[in-house]
């Protein structure tokens, strides 16, 4: 859509400034046509992928809003009387209410919890005199080698009542009988917060490692030589250095969870009774299961947009403000 | 000797920690290899149940359809990833203009759209295409994805422009200069873009599970995720499975690690 509008302020400017020159006879005008003509090889090279972008991504972005006003089963859909009734109808919805209540409970639980231990470990694993680096590194960065599916179905068998964490934690004396894990909403929430932090950790480490490569070693050495301890260092020196990159992964982890899915229908699949079901997990069953009803999924959707936007933009403003 | 006690804490989280990351996955090839009642007994060693588990497997379940459709769908959203973002990212920056940044910062904003807010147009607009169940409606929303472009487009910054000016002079055309001289030189961002776009469309579940009603067609998260769903679990077929669906990213990651480390944080620098 706003590819082809570009192109054309694009090129008449180039032409208009070929004519403005035409009157003071330009230099080199075959120059401007060499010019020109990469540019348009520019245009070209990226179009392909430009207009995949535009059709997949913001065309359904905008067909979803259109959608969500509308009501009706299957392929009869119909705007809606009043327009906004699917979003009124969320608020009224209990379900709904639930899983933004559990959604939010992961993210404000395990975000944070996150990115210390990423935080941690890469700090750790940053000192030059550490040994078996690679090794640590191989083993923590690891989880991220299999897909979501596949976690959540191991934590389920582990987690099972007559599952190995029973079992290593009846053998400890820690319980008296096994716990229902998936059973109970606290301990079924628990699980997947633990799965997520099992998963993920890793990969936002790797983000600041790759920080504190670029990060200046004499800053922390002239922090140790100025008599701070390895904490202060770490929270004076190295911290501030890496805020950028703090906020990139506050950012990519929130839009991670608030679109959790995978976890929520393999892991607990939603249970018990909803209290562990994400809001994707209830997009797709609202779209796609029994009777689909597109509009009050689309609804649900753009609340999720609306959730990534707002989030990422409170991020941003708190991540700048310290400066 | 002071010195060794006080990293002993540091020392003592990272093997913590390395044991708690490894230790599942650990549970999982061990419990593929035993029955579902030594799973269930916490047995912690190789057991001579593989075979036995295997065969029950693909008894059940098309294993090898299954295979075969994750590694076609994987592979063609790489290949296509790869040219579609490649060129692009090289002409973002190598033919810059104030027109195309522009282009590229609204792009970027699609890095934002949840998937959720475009799966049912997305739907909609491939069963209108008559598109359902078929590979090109599993890998069209994959191919063109603004990270990949970003990634070669910062990638691009590191090459030469003397190479490119030479080159022009030489009288080379500007898809061949792309193709024979920025592309084998680019050798490691190509690497790391495969790695990450092979495993995420390997992995990927949401949308092929929407777009991939018959079962027939179904990937290797689907297939498992559907063994999940049976009344009576056994425990080690199970296992099995989730392993032969996690193999092949788990060689591609252990071969390729820091093509990975180097893909997922390459976009940034």
């Amino acid at each position: 859509m706003s590819s082809p509008a570009v192109q054309a302020t694009g090129r008449p400017t180039a032409r208009a400034r070929l004519k403005k020159g035409g009157a003071a006879r330009p230099p080199n005008p075959r120059r401007f046509g060499i010019e020109q003509r990469r540019n348009v090889t520019g245009w070209v090279f990226l179009l392909p992928a430009a207009l995949l972008i535009m059709w997949m991504n913001f065309y359904p972005m905008i067909q979803a809003f259109i959608l969500s006003l509308k009501t009706g089963r299957g392929t009869r859909l119909n705007f809606a009387e009043p327009l906004w009734y699917n979003y009124q109808r969320l608020l009224a919805d209990e379900i709904f209410k639930l899983t933004v209540q559990n959604t939010f409970i992961y993210l404000i639980v395990q975000v944070p919890i996150m990115l210390v231990l990423a935080l941690v470990l890469a700090n750790l694993l940053n000192d030059r005199n550490l040994r078996f680096k690679g090794l640590w590194r191989t083993a923590i960065f690891l989880p991220c080698a299999v897909s979501l599916v596949s976690y959540s179905l191991v934590f389920r068998t582990m987690f099972s009542t007559d599952g190995l964490v029973n079992d290593m934690l009846m053998g400890l004396h820690f319980i008296d009988s096994p716990i229902n894990w998936l059973g109970q909403t606290g301990t079924a929430r628990l699980v997947i917060i633990l799965g997520l932090l099992w998963r993920w950790t890793g990969y936002n480490m790797v983000f600041y490692l790759a920080a504190l490569q670029n990060l200046d070693y004499s800053t922390l050495e002239a922090a140790r030589i100025d008599g701070a301890g390895s904490w202060r260092t770490f929270w004076y020196v190295t911290v501030p250095q890496l805020r950028p990159m703090i906020l990139l992964t506050a950012i990519m982890s929130t839009n991670g969870t608030i679109q959790l899915f995978d976890e929520s229908w393999n892991l607990t699949q939603g249970g018990p009774a909803y209290t562990s079901m994400s809001m994707s997990h209830y997009l797709f069953e609202l779209s796609f299961q029994k009777n689909p009803n597109f509009g009050y999924g689309a609804a649900l959707s753009y609340v999720i947009l609306i959730m990534v936007a707002i989030l990422a933009a409170i991020q941003m403003k708190v991540g700048d403000k310290r400066d | 000797m002071t010195r060794t006690l006080r990293r002993a804490p540091g020392y003592l989280f990272l093997a913590v920690s390395a044991i708690l990351s490894v230790f599942p996955l650990y549970f999982m090839v061990v419990s593929a290899t035993n029955t579902t009642q030594d799973v269930l007994s916490s047995r912690m060693l190789p057991g001579g149940n593989l075979v036995a588990n295997f065969l029950a497997l693909v008894a059940s379940q098309d294993v090898a359809s299954a295979m075969w459709y994750s590694t076609v769908n994987a592979v063609a959203t790489t290949v296509l990833a790869l040219a579609v973002c490649s060129i692009a990212g090289y002409g973002f920056e190598v033919f810059h203009s104030r027109g195309k940044d522009r282009l590229m910062s609204v792009l970027l904003l699609a890095m934002m759209i949840p998937f959720a807010a475009t799966m049912i147009p997305l739907f909609q607009m491939f069963a209108n295409m008559e598109l359902v169940n078929t590979t090109p409606a599993v890998i069209l929303p994959a191919i063109a994805t603004p990270f990949l472009v970003l990634l070669f487009r910062q990638a691009s910054r590191s090459f030469p422009h003397e190479i490119l000016e030479a080159a022009r002079i030489d009288g080379l055309s500007e898809l061949s200069i792309f193709a024979r001289i920025f592309l084998p030189t680019m050798r490691s961002t190509y690497a790391a873009a495969a790695v990450i776009t092979f495993m995420a469309a390997w992995n990927n579940f949401l949308w092929p599970k929407v777009i991939l009603v018959n079962n027939a067609y179904q990937t290797m998260p689907m297939l498992i995720s559907n063994l999940r769903a049976g009344y009576v679990t056994d425990y080690g077929v199970l296992m099995l499975a989730v392993l032969l669906a996690s193999l092949p990213t788990m060689v591609i990651f252990l071969i390729l690690q820091r093509s990975f480390a180097e893909g997922i944080t390459g976009a940034i620098k």
